[in-house]
């Protein structure tokens, strides 16, 4: 690093230039840096310790830690999906299909045999990668098709998939438990320690769902960051390309056929993770949750994810979750202090929250298409100006 | 707070080892066929290291196609392409882009929703050789040669003078700048063959004299290989070496600029047939006309 005349400063020189001065970077690694401004590393470490310290608060009761872990890992299974339809612009109806069988081979390798399928009771080191490579697997077999067609039709070959996909989960019934019934889900651990168990550490007695809290959000947060580092990489400029003009990003060298099945292949290796631990969440795992219709509404909650949260943005994946899972908690709550509202009124609950979900999306996509990540960007500038108006 | 270093020592990889003249590109009997249509018929033509190339015509008249042939994107029916002596025929873009050739395009194809600098960074793709488990971790390897390369695109960056709009999304950038950037990006391919197709089109003349500092300055500083399409009669006397000409893919000219000019061919092109010749002069002023009436539409 050289000085301002020119000379080699001094780290003590450069530290005293810093001061006062956070916006001021003087070498382009901290500039490129994940953190590179104090409120991102504000906001980040606010959320952890606020994400850590809820459990333990004496009003958060267990169903509050089990909908946030559905939040970690919808989140987790969003950012798989934001990185191929935000970043790398293939927009995939499909995502329900790898995040099935993401499930499936979690139960199958993690789960209790019965009389009626086989089950291996594997370490959760063993079947949750397994899962994410198996759904990687698949999704780069599928790949090189989809990558040969663009727009509405990729939206609909993939949501051939989740035909597929219900076919396939339904017929394998030694692996599935077939039709209507299903299987039980892996029971997680990690070398003898379970992780959805009541347990006690340092004196700290920890409810059932309290280390699996902690591990979905440890996974988020590795898997999030690990998304990001690949939207900055090479790569990730190279999925943007291909979304935003195919033909220039392969006169600029981009190989279109590799980014497209390293984005298909990665995204699916996310949505195969995020199945594994949805296995674990819903405790039961049947052909309908993740085929035929049931797959197709995962997957439209899965691309609202992504269009709620903001497209092409790894917190806005992570929002884009806490929204869809706990809107409607929200509406259970204040419903019955609405008007007209609950059974024999104008709407039943459930109605209301399908009806706020359906005109939210469509307020979103035409007052805010970057996403309640758009919002947080506004409300941000608005108080760096402050108080000017620009 | 780092000193400035000529662009030949952040671009390294634009030197070509052929003597000064030596052919660089050869095209040879190239036809490119749209159905019945024909955009390029018979065409030949070779490009010496370090020459600047103009290709000129009317609207239709097969230039921008060349282009697309060289790079890739169009598949000639017929006819020989060659770089280095190496066939690009069944090539994919990636690929001759690897090659070493780079290319500005007539409307302008950037990354909108990427700043400026991920556009340059993009541009660079090929040099970043990191796999997909590097970038994910982004530590060691990754974070290195992304510095390096980022030391290369603030060069490119100083040189076109577009330090102040660096973090700006493409998309909102002017016209003029949107061009620079296309350069930019295509400078930071770091090419041994450039193709400009229509740099100054839709410019005013204080940015066309911008334009053609820099297309200068890269020559001088990188002894660059380029060839120009261009209507701006002006830029491409003051700049080429050769000027071809194509009138409905058929090439009706190929001489030295000032030979150019007065070949009857070419002006019967440009203005028709007369009793007396006008020069070229007015033709220019009239394709000139044109592409700003187009412009403007």
């Amino acid at each position: 690093m050289t000085g301002p005349r020119g000379g080699t400063a001094s780290p003590k020189a450069v530290r005293a230039t810093l001061r006062g001065r956070p916006a001021l970077y003087t070498d382009y690694a901290a500039d490129q840096a994940i953190w590179n401004t104090p409120s991102k590393r504000f906001w980040t470490i606010l959320l952890v310790a606020a994400v850590l310290v809820t459990p333990f608060l004496p009003f958060v009761t267990r169903s509050h830690q089990a909908d946030l872990t559905l939040v970690f890992v919808l989140a987790i299974g969003g950012i798989g999906l934001n990185l191929l339809t935000g970043y790398a612009g293939q927009v995939s109806l499909g995502h329900a299909f790898f995040v099935g069988v993401g499930a499936l081979t979690a139960s199958v390798l993690g789960g209790m045999p019965t009389q009626n399928v086989v089950g291996f009771e594997l370490d959760l080191l063993i079947w949750l990668p397994v899962s994410g490579l198996v759904a990687m697997a698949l999704g780069l077999l599928v790949a090189p098709l989809a990558a040969r067609v663009r727009g509405l039709y990729l939206a609909i070959l993939t949501l051939g998939l989740v035909f597929i996909g219900e076919h396939l989960f339904k017929e394998l019934r030694s692996l599935s438990g077939g039709q209507g019934v299903g299987r039980r889900g892996p029971d997680p651990e990690i070398l003898g320690f379970g992780l959805f168990h009541p347990q006690e550490i340092l004196g700290v007695q920890l409810d059932r769902e309290t280390p699996w809290y902690l591990f979905t959000f440890l996974l988020l947060f590795v898997m999030a960051v690990l998304g990001r580092n690949l939207a900055r990489s090479r790569w990730g400029r190279a999925f943007a390309a291909v979304r935003d003009r195919d033909i220039a990003a392969e006169v600029m060298g981009v190989p279109l056929l590799r980014t497209k099945v390293l984005a298909f292949g990665v995204s699916s290796f996310y949505a195969g993770v995020a199945g594994g631990l949805l296995a674990v969440s819903f405790g039961q795992v049947t052909p309908e949750n993740f085929g035929g219709l049931g797959g197709l509404l995962l997957s439209v909650e899965f691309l609202a994810i992504v269009l709620i949260g903001g497209v092409a943005t790894m917190s806005g994946s992570i929002i884009g979750a806490a929204f869809v899972v706990l809107m409607p908690r929200l509406v259970e709550m204040f419903a019955p202090s609405l008007p007209l509202i609950g059974d024999g009124a104008l709407l039943s609950v459930q109605q209301l929250e399908g009806v706020l979900f359906g005109v939210l999306i469509v307020l979103f996509l035409i007052l805010e298409p970057r996403g309640l990540f758009g919002l947080w960007l506004r409300i941000r500038n608005y108080w760096k100006a402050w108080p000017f108006s620009y | 707070m780092t000193t400035i270093r000529p662009l030949s020592d952040a671009l390294t990889g634009t030197s070509v080892d052929i003597p000064h003249g030596e052919t660089l590109v050869s095209v040879d009997g190239l036809a490119l066929r749209f159905g019945g249509n024909t955009a390029v018929d018979d065409v030949s033509f070779d490009v010496g290291r370090g020459e600047l190339f103009a290709i000129i015509g009317p609207n239709g008249a097969g230039k921008t196609s060349i282009f697309n042939c060289l790079s890739g994107v169009y598949r000639p029916q017929e006819g020989e392409l060659s770089f280095l002596g190496r066939s690009l025929l069944g090539e994919r873009p990636d690929d001759i882009a690897r090659l070493g050739i780079s290319r500005m395009f007539q409307n302008i194809e950037l990354f909108d929703n990427l700043t400026v600098l991920d556009n340059l960074m993009l541009g660079r793709h090929q040099h970043l050789e990191y796999g997909t488990l590097a970038g994910m971790a982004y530590l060691g390897k990754a974070k290195r040669i992304e510095v390096i390369n980022r030391r290369i695109v603030e060069d490119i960056i100083d040189f076109l003078e577009i330090e102040s709009v660096r973090k700006f999304p493409v998309g909102m950038l002017p016209y003029g700048v949107k061009k620079r950037v296309e350069l930019g990006r295509a400078m930071a391919m770091e090419p041994k063959l450039l193709l400009l197709d229509e740099p100054v089109a839709g410019m005013n003349v204080e940015e066309t004299e911008d334009m053609a500092r820099f297309i200068l300055d890269i020559r001088e500083e990188l002894d660059l290989t380029m060839i120009l399409v261009e209507h701006d009669m002006g830029l491409v006397m003051d700049l080429a070496d050769r000027v071809m000409v194509l009138d409905f893919g058929v090439k009706i000219a190929l001489d030295r600029p000032s030979e150019v000019q007065q070949d009857p061919n070419v002006i019967k092109a440009y203005l028709g047939e007369g009793d007396e010749g006008p020069t070229l002069e007015d033709a220019a002023a009239a394709a000139e006309a044109h592409v700003s009436q187009e412009v403007r539409r």
